[in-house]
């Protein structure tokens, strides 16, 4: 049986506004298995970035639990969230979030530089990385001469290429046009079956659904479904 | 090492971004040198002005003598030291003889110092030979510029002249102006008149009689004499260190203005660029970059910005720098008419003291700008920082 990437029970998030609190989540309880392929989807505001931050480190909670590769993030300091992120997670964003002076080998190396991997060794990984993605004719374009799908796919290589356990995607195909983002979609789906890694979406485009297996439906802050999809 | 690397990468990525903040760094440096250094030397100017035309190597006045006093002229002198005599034969002294006296051009009356002066002398940057190229029958006398001016007189006037010799009896005679000197130096010019020391000598029955003696550097006589008392060049500059030390507030006035608002220009530029890259700095976080590494590469990128700076500096502004230090800038205006020793080829002179203390005063601006937005940026929540989110 397949162990726990994420655990998170009674999981509350608050954001302050004037005086008050609003809240962004509420009652969250739910369990991401090693090698997923999952869906956090639901209308704007429903919560599912929020959701994808706290997974990432990059956000607290109120309240509750939330376990992410076996480490309690609650109980850790900023300094290893960033550490757990370096070494076993990779993000993609809707805006790429490329580093807009690095060429596309650059940007892939990024994350090998700040995980210390020696050269050879580095230059063997972006090459790889860049194959995954199919960029091998752009590995010294600079983002501002990529399309937005090129430059999407250069956010994935980056996110993959020191091999994370989990890669959280926040509306990734959301500046894509169809046939990008089924092409970003088959690639990331290729990457989930062959690195094993699991992969956390955040979206509400109707067009990546079809990919997912895994469904968890957002409303209000509150989990409304959890739908396993099982694949032909 | 990591850091430095990725410092170097992404300021050679930045391109005109980078070159516009090293740029606006530079030109800073530049001016805050340039100004520091016209100021300094102005000063300097000054000083030396005053030593190659009054001063040289030091002096023996007469116990006396009192040059801010002229009622003192009367009775400072006394026959110049023999230890002299060669000194002043071999063009090592200068002897000076002091008197009150009148002169009467245009028909006004002025009085003046009548100072006689070892003619063929290059102790003090006078050109006091041209007394002894006149051959007429007046006495022949070399004035200053500001005083030709002030006197209305030009070469080959003639004017009157009257004095009271040691007997106490009054004479007069006319004196031709022979030479109109340009020394930029307002104290051997304005209200002075300078005639061959052997004829002021017989004018005032004051044979072998001086009020002081100049020496060159290196030739103090080391006379001991109750009527002679030795003047250093210390003691003969203390009034122009006097005003330069009491200036010395308006000088680091200056500087700390021209540092302000090179410190402006500079915040700016960085402020500006840093805040631009609050995605980026986002996005390094999302990827796993401490907080404290964050803050450390942009601070690094600070510090390589500054040393990028001096290069450039030393590099581009390095030559004019030079060229200005060996031709000066010209004045507008002739300010020794203001009764102010100013070139009128202001030369800059820059210190060790001064260069090393604005590159390290700039480069610490520079580190404080970067570090600080950069700070702010770093310990800003991570998912505002990745939207771009803007804090100021």
């Amino acid at each position: 049986m397949s162990k726990n990437v994420i655990a998170i029970s009674d999981m509350v998030k608050k954001f302050p506004i004037g005086g008050d609190y609003f809240t962004a989540l509420k009652d969250i309880n739910i369990e991401f298995k090693e090698g997923e392929f999952a869906g956090l989807v639901g209308p704007s505001g429903s919560g599912k970035t929020t959701l994808l931050n706290i997974v990432g480190g990059l956000d607290s909670v109120s309240d509750g639990e939330i376990s992410v590769l076996g480490q309690s993030i609650k109980e850790t300091t900023h300094e290893q969230r960033a550490l757990i992120r370096r070494k076993y997670m990779g993000f993609i964003f809707q805006s790429y979030n490329l580093l807009p002076v690095y060429s596309v080998y650059e940007n892939i190396e990024f994350p090998l530089i700040l995980n210390k991997i020696d050269k050879t060794e580095r230059r063997e990984k972006v090459m790889q990385a860049i194959e995954w993605v199919g960029l091998s004719d752009k590995v010294d374009s600079k983002p501002n001469q990529l399309s937005g799908g090129q430059c999407q796919r250069t956010a994935i290589a980056r996110a993959i290429v020191h091999e994370p356990s989990l890669v959280l995607a926040d509306e990734p195909t959301a500046n894509l046009d169809s046939e990008n983002s089924h092409h970003i979609m088959e690639i990331m789906q290729n990457l989930n079956k062959n690195l094993k890694t699991s992969f956390i979406f955040a979206t509400h485009d109707e067009k990546i659904m079809g990919y997912l297996r895994r469904i968890v439906y957002l409303e209000d802050g509150s989990i409304v479904k959890d739908n396993l999809i099982k694949k032909q | 090492m990591m850091l430095f690397n990725i410092a170097i990468k992404n300021l050679i990525g930045a391109g005109i971004r980078t070159w516009l903040n090293v740029l606006v760094t530079s030109v800073s440096l530049f001016m805050i040198i340039f100004s520091s250094g016209m100021y300094s030397g102005m000063m300097q100017h000054a000083m030396q002005v005053a030593i190659n035309t009054e001063i040289a190597g030091g002096a023996y006045w007469h116990k006396e003598y009192n040059p801010f006093d002229p009622i003192t002229y009367e009775d400072s002198h006394d026959i110049t030291p023999p230890a002299f005599n060669n000194l002043i034969k071999e063009d090592k002294a200068v002897e000076v003889l002091v008197s009150q006296a009148s002169i009467y051009p245009n028909g006004r009356i002025m009085p003046v110092a009548m100072k006689g002066i070892t003619v063929n002398q290059t102790v003090l940057n006078m050109p006091t030979h041209t007394l002894s190229k006149y051959n007429g029958n007046n006495i022949p006398v070399l004035i200053g510029k500001g005083m030709a001016e002030y006197a209305n007189l030009n070469m080959g006037d003639t004017f009157t002249i009257r004095w009271m010799d040691a007997n106490s009896a009054y004479d007069a005679m006319e004196g031709e102006i022979v030479h109109i000197m340009d020394v930029g130096n307002f104290k051997i010019d304005m209200g002075n008149i300078w005639i061959p020391i052997d004829r002021v000598q017989t004018m005032l029955s004051m044979k072998n009689h001086s009020s002081y003696v100049v020496y060159k550097e290196g030739f103090d006589p080391n006379i001991k004499s109750d009527n002679w008392v030795h003047r250093d060049v210390k003691y003969l500059v203390r009034d122009m260190q006097a005003m330069i030390d009491l200036d010395r507030p308006n000088a680091i006035m200056i500087y700390v203005i021209l540092l302000s608002l090179a410190a402006m220009g500079i915040f700016n530029a960085q402020i500006l660029s840093i805040f631009k890259r609050i995605k980026e700095i986002g996005t390094l976080m999302a990827l796993g970059m401490q907080r404290k590494k964050v803050v450390l590469l942009f601070t690094l990128e600070g510090l390589l910005n500054a040393l990028l700076a001096v290069v450039i500096t030393i590099f581009v502004f390095g030559p004019l720098l030079y060229y200005l230090s060996i031709y000066g800038i010209p004045l507008p205006i002739d300010y020794s008419d203001m009764g102010l020793i100013i070139a009128k080829r202001l030369i800059p002179v820059y210190s060790l003291l001064l260069l090393l203390t604005t590159i390290i005063i700039v480069s610490f601006v520079v580190l404080i700008v970067s570090y600080l937005p950069s700070r702010k940026i770093a310990y800003m929540k991570p998912t505002d920082a990745i939207r771009g989110k803007a804090i100021i």
